[in-house]
């Protein structure tokens, strides 16, 4: 936080008459002298750090954390931001993992489960929450499935959600029909050649659950899944590996359906292409959250996702890439084109949207990993 | 020190940055691998240190990976014959050609300024459904819908070719340039038609040269993983993407490292072939 906003803070309280006049000058007085004292090993402390990484999605994502975090950032505290992208969590993680601690500083990423991933990998730092009062702004809901994986405390500030829903061009497939076969679209026949897909074995699989009428969080026919997935493989195109790759393979008609990012597919529809998005019953909802890894300057860290969960700067991020912000929409006016995003929840409980249990799919992880490399060449 | 033995130790000194940087970029990394192969991955993805032989037992019996090692030594061997096939007359062109061979070399090389990965997605613009081909076919009234063309393996040996040939030119000249063409002179004033003289003379002294495009093409083929992700449809991975998978995807280092090896290994053994017979004279003279 920075001392305009603590004195803007201090003014506010004084003005409501929380304060009185005496103890509103004393404080005042007692930061001056604080600043005094402070600002000479400040400058030392702060030179230390130069720049801060993160990693996020590349594309119209990284494109709006640019504009309108690092670069006003950067101006503002001298440290530089160096944003590289990764294609997807586990790509970010091997990744990670070969580095050296405090090579990779933030990351922006997908799901709980992620999260998970990380912290049992011990890669998970300790915010000081005192330095990211912004964070009071967010959806409680979303802070507390982060706090419930670490033992109360947080190693990430949730950012941003979405969907992975059914994306698919009008010229070809009417909504009608969309809403009529929802996820099993993705297998139906009559597309084939013309179907595409992520390949995330956790969308495959979730999809999968949805095509054989199962509970994404608890499917208990693992071999109807398989085979679904199997049926969706034979049917599909191709399968995509990132949000570029997602976009040109609808935008230039090679593939009629998919699942595919809420916010890229906002961003075709942007762009004119006649391209639906449709939420299925039980569609795939995540959360994601920009994360510190373990070793980091962490000041310089927290500062700069305090200067990025800024509603002005949050809500700009959001209106850049396309996907609703984690600020809770009861305490913060979002403005006009978030309630227009998909996947936004104006109430603030996101109770229509369905998570990945981070348990369920984690104690998953190595088998169906594994398994869907073998499915997606055939086998 | 006599001259004799600072002479002899020359050699080693002139040769001791290359060498140390071998060891340390080559030899050190790769005994990593070997000892990562002997790992295994535990449930949360952490490595767990050991000897075991689980992943080698895995790489060695399971019929997935001897399939699609299988496949890709296919691959591999299909894109070396269309290079073959494709480069030598570009070869033998450029080789006999008088006043432009430098231009023409030029051209050979300029593909090598352009990114491999952007070079391998420009086919998408040219054969994808609305690319340039069936753009063009449809606006002469050829064909009403959109051909299929990308995402098989066709297109796979497609990107293949377009990256290896220039390897498998560049060998050829090489060898053709070394040949003396008076000697085809002599083979027709002693009545053998051009043909003749291609096929006895100038064929059987520049296979030296197609033999270690062809490995090059060869190696390099079956190592990539980049083409088949791009231009490839679901089912035609090769092997490198095994290995990328169980890397990045699955995070299984230890498994990953069995299967790198596994594949060096084979490559390994076919560089050792090729020296039996060949010597690696002629793929160094090609590389130069």
């Amino acid at each position: 936080m920075d001392n305009t906003r603590r004195y803007e803070r201090l003014l506010e309280r004084y003005m409501n008459g929380d304060l009185d006049r005496r103890k509103f000058l004393g404080l005042i007085g007692a930061a001056g002298l604080a600043y005094g004292v402070q600002t000479p090993f400040a400058k030392q402390a702060l030179a230390a750090t130069e720049q801060v990484r993160f990693d996020g999605w590349g594309g119209v994502v990284s494109e709006a954390f640019r504009k309108y975090a690092f670069d006003p950032y950067t101006e503002k505290t001298g440290i530089a931001v160096v944003d590289g992208t990764f294609g997807g969590g586990d790509e970010y993680l091997s990744r990670v993992k070969a580095s050296q601690p405090g090579e990779y500083n933030i990351a922006h990423l997908s799901g709980v489960f992620d999260y998970a991933r990380y912290a049992g990998l011990d890669l998970a730092s300790e915010l000081n929450e005192d330095n990211i009062p912004n964070l009071q702004y967010v959806i409680p809901k979303l802070v507390d499935v982060f706090r419930g994986v670490t033992g109360g405390k947080l190693s990430c500030v949730p950012y941003d959600y979405g969907t992975t829903g059914l994306a698919y061009n009008r010229k070809h497939i009417s909504d009608e029909e969309m809403k009529e076969k929802g996820a099993k679209i993705l297998i139906d026949e009559k597309y084939k050649g013309k179907i595409g897909g992520w390949s995330d074995w956790r969308t495959r699989m979730w999809y999968a659950a949805l095509q054989t009428g199962q509970d994404p969080n608890n499917a208990t026919d693992v071999d109807a899944m398989w085979d679904a997935v199997r049926k969706h493989r034979d049917l599909a195109l191709k399968y995509w590996t990132s949000g570029a790759e997602l976009m040109s393979l609808l935008a230039e008609e090679e593939i009629y359906v998919t699942e595919g990012w809420s916010g890229r597919i906002y961003a075709l529809q942007e762009q004119g292409h006649d391209i639906g998005y449709m939420d299925p019953p039980n569609g795939f909802g995540w959360q994601e959250c920009l994360f510190v890894i373990k070793g980091s300057p962490m000041e310089a860290c927290e500062e700069l996702l305090n200067f990025m969960l800024a509603p002005e700067t949050s809500i700009a991020v959001a209106e850049g890439q396309n996907y609703p912000p984690a600020l809770d929409p009861t305490k913060v006016d979002l403005g006009d084109k978030i309630p227009t995003l998909p996947a936004f929840d104006p109430t603030g409980t996101l109770s229509g949207l369905t998570f990945a249990n981070p348990d369920y799919w984690n104690g998953h992880e190595a088998e169906w990993s594994k398994m869907f490399g073998r499915v997606q060449k055939g086998y | 020190m006599s001259v004799e033995r600072r002479e002899a130790r020359q050699p080693w000194i002139l040769l001791s940055p290359a060498m140390a940087a071998i060891t340390l970029l080559l030899f050190v990394p790769l005994i990593f691998i070997v000892v990562y192969s002997f790992w295994l991955r535990t449930a949360t993805g952490a490595d767990q240190a050991g000897f075991y032989l689980n992943n080698w037992n895995e790489a060695l019996t399971d019929p997935f990976y001897r399939d699609i090692l299988l496949n890709t030594l296919k691959i591999a061997a299909i894109t070396t014959i269309v290079c073959a096939l494709m480069g030598y007359p570009a070869a033998y062109f450029i080789a006999r050609s008088r006043g432009n061979k430098a231009i023409l070399l030029l051209l050979l090389m300029l593909p090598f300024w352009i990114s491999y990965i952007i070079r391998t997605m420009s086919w998408i613009n040219i054969l994808g459904v609305s690319g340039a081909v069936n753009s063009i076919l449809i606006w002469l009234g050829i064909i009403d819908e959109p051909l299929q063309m990308l995402y098989n393996e066709t297109t796979v040996i497609l990107g293949l070719v377009h990256f290896l040939l220039p390897f498998m030119i560049l060998n050829v000249f090489v060898s053709l340039d070394g040949i003396d063409e008076t000697l085809e002179d002599a083979a027709n004033s002693l009545g053998a038609t051009k043909w003749q003289g291609f096929l006895e003379v100038t064929l059987p002294l520049s296979l030296p040269g197609l033999a270690a495009g062809g490995l090059l093409c060869f190696v390099l083929g079956a190592g990539t993983y980049i083409t088949p992700l791009v231009l490839g449809g679901s089912t035609d991975a090769m092997f490198a993407n095994l290995v990328f998978e169980a890397i990045i995807t699955q995070l299984n280092w230890p498994l990953g490292s069995a299967l790198s090896l596994m594949l060096l290994a084979v490559l390994g053994a076919l560089v050792l072939i090729y020296n039996r017979y060949l010597g690696m004279a002629q793929l160094m003279k090609g590389l130069g």
